[in-house]
């Protein structure tokens, strides 16, 4: 189908049809900050515009999964809105975003890997808490099960391969890194990432409105609390952790 | 008392579905919903319920049941051997259970997947807008898993009305064949013009590793360009992914959200649950078609859907004590009528 390229950045969209009733506007490809932000804010506009047959979106690290009614729309005229919208992004503004302060217990029974997270890294324990603690998160996306939100912004010197032998059970709530990535986990799950820690927060809870804590395009920082901290949190019904709004910035920042 | 349905003895795998979660693929969340949407309104729309109302999809052999309190109107829609209290009674035909009345749906005797539904369908609460079960996620349905003996589905009508039944000749559905139509892509530069050729000229088989959530292949293996890994993005219904192993996957009504796996394909909508119906072993092919002429076979598929209603026959005051005479209804004969 078109190309476009996206006078703004350089970048091109791609348009890929995707059967009858669904299209992928491909923004680039990998995995990066800018690149993200940029399906994030085309992703809010289609949401905005109210584009007549779309039934839902799935933004991804670097693409937009639109599925439509083709009673309603078709590939080509639809195809060519989205076209349009995405070479009509601003991507030198940022828009605000929310970012969620997430306490998180580190270590002992909490965090069953942080120790050799540590050893690893060839840091201490108290240094892998504070390299946590001082990224900012982005939640590139959501998938896996659900509320399962895919977390970048790793520290480099905390990068490592997963588990040679994965879990079977890993505790909801679980602070978790694999690779280059972080996750929170919603629910209990199998899971080959190494447990540095847990939260109170659920980021999945149907008995909460709405269920999922965390959105694509949200930020996320880990704050260190302690034992007792976490259990009286955890106690309380329905915890939802702080949030603040960061503003818009004029560039977004490649970290 | 609230009208139940016990049941007995469950199906190996049968879940409550309707037309699946929409909105939420964006938190992770799979769509689930009937693999067949055809059968899945059918059954609906014999019991004069909306076609996309919770239904039972079963796989392989249906359930039985007992009515607690009632009456309760059911009906079967599937190829399959149905009674009452141990009387033959035919499928695709609405029936009226008193309370304590058996009802028995035995194995398929062709498809994967049959459905059974109930007038005025069940009292569950949906989650997340559904009542579709995805039981990887405990959502939906009963506490989200299978249908198991024991289990007391909750009726939303408490005494189904004495009214006309109604039938349904199955011969009238689209028939479906072994050859399925597909949309070349998203990510169709991932092949060699070798893996593509073997894609869409040779023979594939139903694998036994084939759920509601995905559909292994066996055949040649589909050579790749470019390496198996993506960047992840979303699935569509009907991708067909292909791992490193080269042998196919096609992604069904409970697939995740997201995948890294390269998509060759796009099975066209109404094929995808001709898909659903295949057993393991069973031969298929895949034929490309442009986009544009999947949306022309997705609209026709529409308005078979939106035609069914009208292929209802009335199927006159069914007495179980003279069921012989149903079962000799000739279902073929005479102008399709409405029920109502």
């Amino acid at each position: 189908m078109s190309v476009i390229p996206l006078p703004a950045s350089g970048r091109t969209p791609v348009l890929r049809a995707a059967g009858d009733s669904a299209l992928i506007v491909e923004l680039g490809d990998g995995i990066a900050p800018a690149l993200n932000a940029a399906v994030h804010r085309l992703d809010r506009r289609i949401a905005e515009s109210g584009l007549p047959g779309i039934v839902e979106t799935v933004p991804t690290y670097r693409s937009i999964l639109v599925q439509f009614d083709p009673a309603v729309t078709g590939l080509e005229p639809l195809g060519q809105t989205l076209l349009d919208l995405a070479a009509g992004l601003d991507t030198a503004a940022a828009e605000p975003q929310r970012r969620w302060i997430v306490p998180v217990c580190f270590g002992g029974a909490h965090g069953e890997d942080l120790d050799e997270v540590a050893r690893r890294s060839d840091r201490t324990t108290a240094e892998v808490i504070d390299l946590h603690c001082s990224a900012d998160y982005r939640v590139y996306m959501l998938g896996f099960s659900p509320g399962f939100a895919y977390l970048g912004g790793l520290p480099e010197a905390l990068h490592q391969p997963r588990r040679e032998n994965p879990r079977m059970a890993t505790p909801a709530g679980s602070v978790m890194q694999g690779g280059a990535q972080a996750a929170i986990s919603p629910i209990v799950m199998p899971s080959g990432w190494h447990l540095l820690g847990r939260t109170p927060a659920r980021t999945f809870d149907l008995r909460r409105d709405p269920p999922f804590l965390l959105a694509p395009g949200d930020r996320v920082r880990f704050t260190a609390i302690s034992p007792a901290e976490f259990n009286r949190l955890e106690a309380l019904p329905g915890f939802v952790p702080p949030s603040e709004t960061v503003p818009a910035a004029g560039k977004e920042v490649a970290a | 008392m609230t009208t139940h349905l016990r049941i007995l003895a469950a199906g190996p795998s049968s879940t409550i579905q309707d037309r699946g979660r929409v909105g939420y693929q964006r938190y992770g969340v799979s769509v689930a919903g009937a693999a067949d949407p055809l059968l899945h309104a059918a059954a609906n729309i014999l019991v004069g319920n909306r076609p996309d109302a919770g239904a039972v999809e079963f796989a392989l052999a249906g359930d039985s049941l007992t009515v607690e309190g009632g009456p309760a109107r059911v009906a079967v829609a599937a190829d399959v051997a149905v009674t009452v209290d141990d009387q033959p009674v035919p499928a695709w035909t609405s029936l009226r259970l008193r309370d304590g009345q058996t009802l028995r749906v035995g194995p398929l005797r062709s498809g994967m997947r049959g459905y059974w539904a109930v007038q005025g369908g069940f009292a569950i609460q949906p989650v997340l807008g559904s009542v579709a079960t995805h039981v990887r996620s405990r959502l939906g349905g009963l506490d989200g898993g299978l249908l198991k003996a024991g289990d007391r589905l909750p009726l939303a009508l408490d005494e189904a009305p004495d009214q006309g039944e109604a039938t349904l000749d199955p011969s009238l559905l689209p028939a479906r064949g072994g050859t399925l139509r597909v949309v070349l892509g998203p990510q169709q530069e991932y092949f060699t013009a070798a893996g593509l050729a073997a894609f869409l000229g040779e023979e594939f088989t139903v694998s036994h590793e084939a759920d509601r959530m995905g559909c292994r292949l066996n055949g040649p293996a589909i050579e790749h360009a470019r390496g198996f890994n993506i960047t992840s993005d979303g699935i569509p219904l009907g991708a067909i992914q292909v791992p490193g192993t080269g042998q196919p996957i096609a992604l069904m009504a409970d697939r995740q959200t997201t995948g890294g796996y390269p998509k060759i394909a796009c099975l066209v909508g109404p094929d995808v649950a001709a898909l659903a119906q295949k057993r393991p072993g069973d031969r298929l092919r895949f034929r490309a078609v442009e986009a544009e002429e999947a949306q022309r076979i997705h609209a026709r598929h529409r308005e078979t859907l939106d035609a069914l209603p009208g292929l209802r026959r009335s199927a006159g005051g069914f007495d179980l004590h003279d069921s012989t005479r149903l079962l000799g209804f000739n279902l073929i004969d005479g102008a399709v009528t409405g029920w109502d």
